[in-house]
């Protein structure tokens, strides 16, 4: 663990991407085969189920420390970190011991299955022998939050920095959540099988914002248009006979969508096609509110399939006949994907429209529009682009309709967490119902760090309850809240939901009661409808 | 029956000597625990205060009038006895004892149970009746190390930067922490680099007698190659503005209490962060009020809520106090306070 602590905490006293490179390099270089894999497996957001619940180790944590559980919380509230409220608060280690990191993952695999007694004696005896930057990992790997800000693509640097790989065949290696209890660093990384790997999908091509005036691309003719699809991003494989389902997060969902089954018998074997998980009836997309029941549900319900099915609608296509198509233009892949979407005439497989235009300008209106067709704007795709890997800038863009837009009043303000524990940083707006406020949004990002310091003073100063963490204020200031999405609920108080609501700017021009009302943000989904 | 101190909308009053303590608006009378802006504040007609706090006060507040006292000297007003006991913040940091008909108060002030020495007296434990004590650090996940260790780990830092030819700035409160640095790495360098807030601190501590190793003030003038390899104090309003731009290649770190915690050491955007706190951390705090004897506490600034229940838990009459002292709550802010 000392060794995997060092490359944790190198990595998290820098933000300079070539010094975090660099010490992967210099971490894989030294590590065992079996602490690699470990390693790629955890930054690739792949660890084994939790062993322990949280709530048994906030326990033995106050226990150690010898604190009341009411006091653990609240501290755990200002830390905002679990694993590290719990590093923090034990004893200072008594023994001393190093075991590997592949030791302790298999130990945290095997401990599921212990009893309470079991888990809490390796626990606890695992704490007293690490000191406490040891202590933090270790809790990480138990709570199974970690992140650590290593992205796919820093490991792949570094692991080709190590192995001298170039960069796109081994983020192609590392797709699809390599389990390090089935494979090895050698089978994995330096000499993989291709036939064991039929299910592997290819890295994702993701769009950057257009934040510029559209018509510094250059020439129309040079650009292909299409719908920006409000559903979850897929990546449907047939190979070997059979079809796999992948989403972004890099997780099979194939067994989620059983409208897929069959088409492993209409598309030609060895195709990759790229697209959206869309929900879809009667010929129109359906609200994202609505796909989502989908989205958690690891086998839908009979009433469910039947209210809310779905479809891929397909955009691109990656491999056909076997062969990677990533490095033909876009105008061709396109072709390609015509044709097999077309031939394979599934209701299941649609093709996204390309939208024809001559100017910029024909767009412009279309992309105000795009909400009412139930979509996010546009994609503009260059016509000779590459299929890339990850987010990157130049051929792809996304061209989203503007948010929707309320001006509301905050009425609670919560301690953040991690980053802004100490600072009212998470807040609750309110609307108009007649002489009420009606909470409709919580929102926490969009503040620089001056404003929130700012807002954070006026709610301390302007505290008229408070329970726990949270603080019910007077409602004197106003916000501009952008969100993506309205739909009715009638989970929620105010009867609508909102998606996405983050802080546009706050309002110091608006008095309380020039907020919008309920009413008028009912509306929206009228007009939407 | 009424309190000896009350907690009043000006700040903490004693209502039979007509005195307040750390008011935090105009008042008459007022008695200031140690120089930092949110105790000291501008427009009080008389100002008493602890010898060693009496230079910086006027640095920061200008002409005023102000009447000093040694640790353990005593005066009596209206038949209440005032003295000063060491805190162990900063230099000049006193808790106030009141004692009144039998019955003796201590406002703690902002106090630190292991002080560096060198640059303030140890805290005293003052026996009392009833303690007001701050809270900045009362969560049990704050505890401090050894200063030792912390200064072996910024002189390593420094040994690093030195070898790759960059300047190491450390950001600390121009009051206490940047003299506890300078005094904890003497030796590690002939001669400190200083940013004007500090070196004036430095100036108006050496007048009354401290004894501090050497620094220059960093000037229009100096330049970025003079201060290759050597440490620089600066306060933290330095990091990230453009008196600092010009200065590279630099490596700079935070010195504070709050870098224990990994979201605030990210969020300051630094290269590193030192622990080290002019504060109590949680047991020195629990250490104190256990030895003052006090069967009631009041509780100021920081997290009072949780620290007040945690000793009414342990059966003491316990209450949350609402203060002005800036950084409530224990956030961050830029004050000179929470260091
Ligand atoms: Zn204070
Ligand atoms: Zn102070």
């Amino acid at each position: 663990m000392k060794h995997f602590t060092r490359l944790f905490t190198q990595l998290d006293a820098t933000t300079k991407t070539n010094e975090r490179i660099e010490a992967l390099r210099i971490y894989f270089d030294s590590a065992s085969p079996s602490d690699k894999i470990w390693t790629i497996a955890l930054f690739s957001g792949n660890r084994p189920k939790k062993p322990v619940n949280s709530k048994q180790l906030r326990q033995w944590a106050a226990e150690l420390a010898q604190l009341p559980l009411w006091l653990f919380e609240e501290t755990y509230h200002v830390v905002g970190d679990l694993a590290e409220t719990m590093s923090l608060i034990v004893p200072e280690n008594t023994a001393k011991n190093d075991v590997s990191l592949s030791t302790v993952m298999c130990e945290l695999v095997e401990l599921r299955s212990k009893s309470d007694d079991e888990k809490r004696h390796y626990v606890t005896k695992r704490w007293s022998e690490f000191n406490s930057n040891e202590r933090f990992v270790f809790n990480k790997l138990l709570t199974g939050g970690f992140r650590m800000g290593v992205s796919r693509k820093l490991t792949v640097k570094g692991l080709s920095l190590h192995t001298g790989i170039d960069e796109n065949t081994l983020s192609h290696r590392l797709m699809g959540n390599p389990d390090p209890l089935t494979t090895t660093f050698e089978k994995l990384i330096l000499s993989p099988d291709d036939d064991e790997n039929l299910s592997r999908p290819y890295p994702f091509y993701l769009a950057y914002p257009l934040e510029e005036e559209i018509g510094l691309l250059g020439k129309p003719a040079d650009w292909s248009a299409e719908y920006k699809w409000d559903g979850i991003r897929g990546q449907m494989i047939a190979r070997g006979g059979r079809i796999y389902l992948w989403s972004r997060g890099e997780e099979l969902v194939t067994d989620r969508y059983p409208e897929f089954e069959g088409l492993e018998n209409l598309l030609p074997e060895g195709v990759v096609i790229d697209g959206e998980i869309l929900a879809f009836a009667a010929g129109k997309p359906l609200d994202f509110a609505k796909l989502q029941k989908r989205i958690g549900r690891k086998k839908a319900g009979k009433k469910l399939l039947k209210e809310v099915p779905v479809v891929l609608m397909c955009y691109d296509i990656l491999e056909y006949e076997g062969r990677d198509l990533r490095s033909e233009p876009f105008a061709v892949r396109r072709k390609l994907l015509e044709k097999i979407v077309t031939d394979c005439d599934s209701s299941q497989l649609l093709l996204s429209p390309v939208i024809p235009f001559e100017a910029w300008s024909e767009l412009k209106p279309l992309r105000e529009n795009a909400r009412t067709l139930k979509t996010e704007g546009l994609m503009i795709k260059h016509q000779n682009g590459v299929y890339k890997t990850g987010r990157k800038r130049g051929e792809w863009w996304k061209w989203k309709a503007d948010p929707y837009t309320a001006d509301a009043v905050m009425i609670y303000a919560q301690r953040g967490h991690g980053r802004r524990a100490n600072l009212y940083s998470d807040y609750t707006f309110a609307v108009w119902k007649g002489d009420d406020l009606v909470p409709f949004a919580k929102a926490y990002s969009g503040l620089t760090d001056k404003e929130m310091k700012q807002v954070d003073r006026f709610v301390k100063q302007n505290t008229l309850e408070k329970f726990g963490p949270v603080r019910s204020v007077n409602p004197e200031m106003v916000f501009e809240i952008a969100f993506e999405g309205i739909v009715e609920s009638n989970r929620h108080k105010s009867g609508i939901a909102v998606r996405f609501p983050r802080i546009k700017r706050i309002r110091h021009d608006k008095e309380p009661k020039e907020a919008d009302t309920l009413e008028r943000l009912k509306n929206l989904i009228r007009v939407k409808a | 029956m009424a309190q000896l101190i009350e907690f009043s909308n000006k700040g903490l009053y004693v209502p039979p000597a007509d005195i307040y303590i750390d008011p935090w608006k105009p008042v008459n009378k007022a008695i200031i625990t140690h120089a930092h802006a949110d105790h000291s504040r501008y427009g009080m007609n008389h100002y008493l205060a602890h010898e060693d706090s009496a230079n910086v006060m006027r640095l920061r507040l200008g002409d005023i009038h102000l009447s000093t006292l040694k640790y353990g000297e005593s005066f009596v007003q209206n038949g209440v006895k005032f003295s000063l006991h060491p805190a162990g913040h900063i230099p000049g940091s006193a808790q106030v004892r009141v004692a009144y008909k039998g019955e003796v108060w201590v406002a703690g002030g902002d106090y630190n149970t292991e002080p560096d020495v060198r640059i303030c007296a140890p805290f005293e434990y003052v026996p009392c009746h009833t303690f007001i004590t701050e809270s900045t650090f009362a969560l049990p996940v704050f505890k401090w190390q050894k200063p030792e260790t912390v200064f072996t780990a910024i002189k390593n830092h420094h040994a690093q930067n030195k070898a790759a030819g960059k300047i190491t700035f450390l950001f600390a409160y121009s009051l206490g922490k940047a003299q506890r640095i300078m005094a904890g790495l003497s030796g590690e360098t002939d001669v400190f680099h200083t940013h004007g807030a500090v070196h004036n601190v430095n100036e108006a501590l050496r007048k009354q007698g401290l004894d501090l190793p050497p620094d220059i003030r960093i000037t229009r003038d100096t330049k970025p190659a003079d201060l290759s390899g050597k440490i620089v104090i600066a306060p933290p309003s330095a990091a990230g503005s453009t008196w600092i731009k010009r200065f590279k290649p630099r490596s700079t770190a935070f010195v504070s209490g709050w870098m224990r915690l990994r979201g605030t050491r990210r969020r300051r955007n630094v290269d590193n962060g030192f622990i080290l706190s002019d504060h109590a951390d949680w047991d020195g705090l629990n250490k104190a009020v256990q030895a003052t004897g006090a069967e009631r506490l009041f509780v100021t600034h920081g997290y009072t809520g949780v620290y007040a229940q945690y000793w009414r838990d342990r059966g003491l009459d316990a209450r949350e106090v609402v203060t002005d002292y800036t950084g409530d709550e224990g956030s961050e802010s830029e004050n000179e306070e929470k260091a």
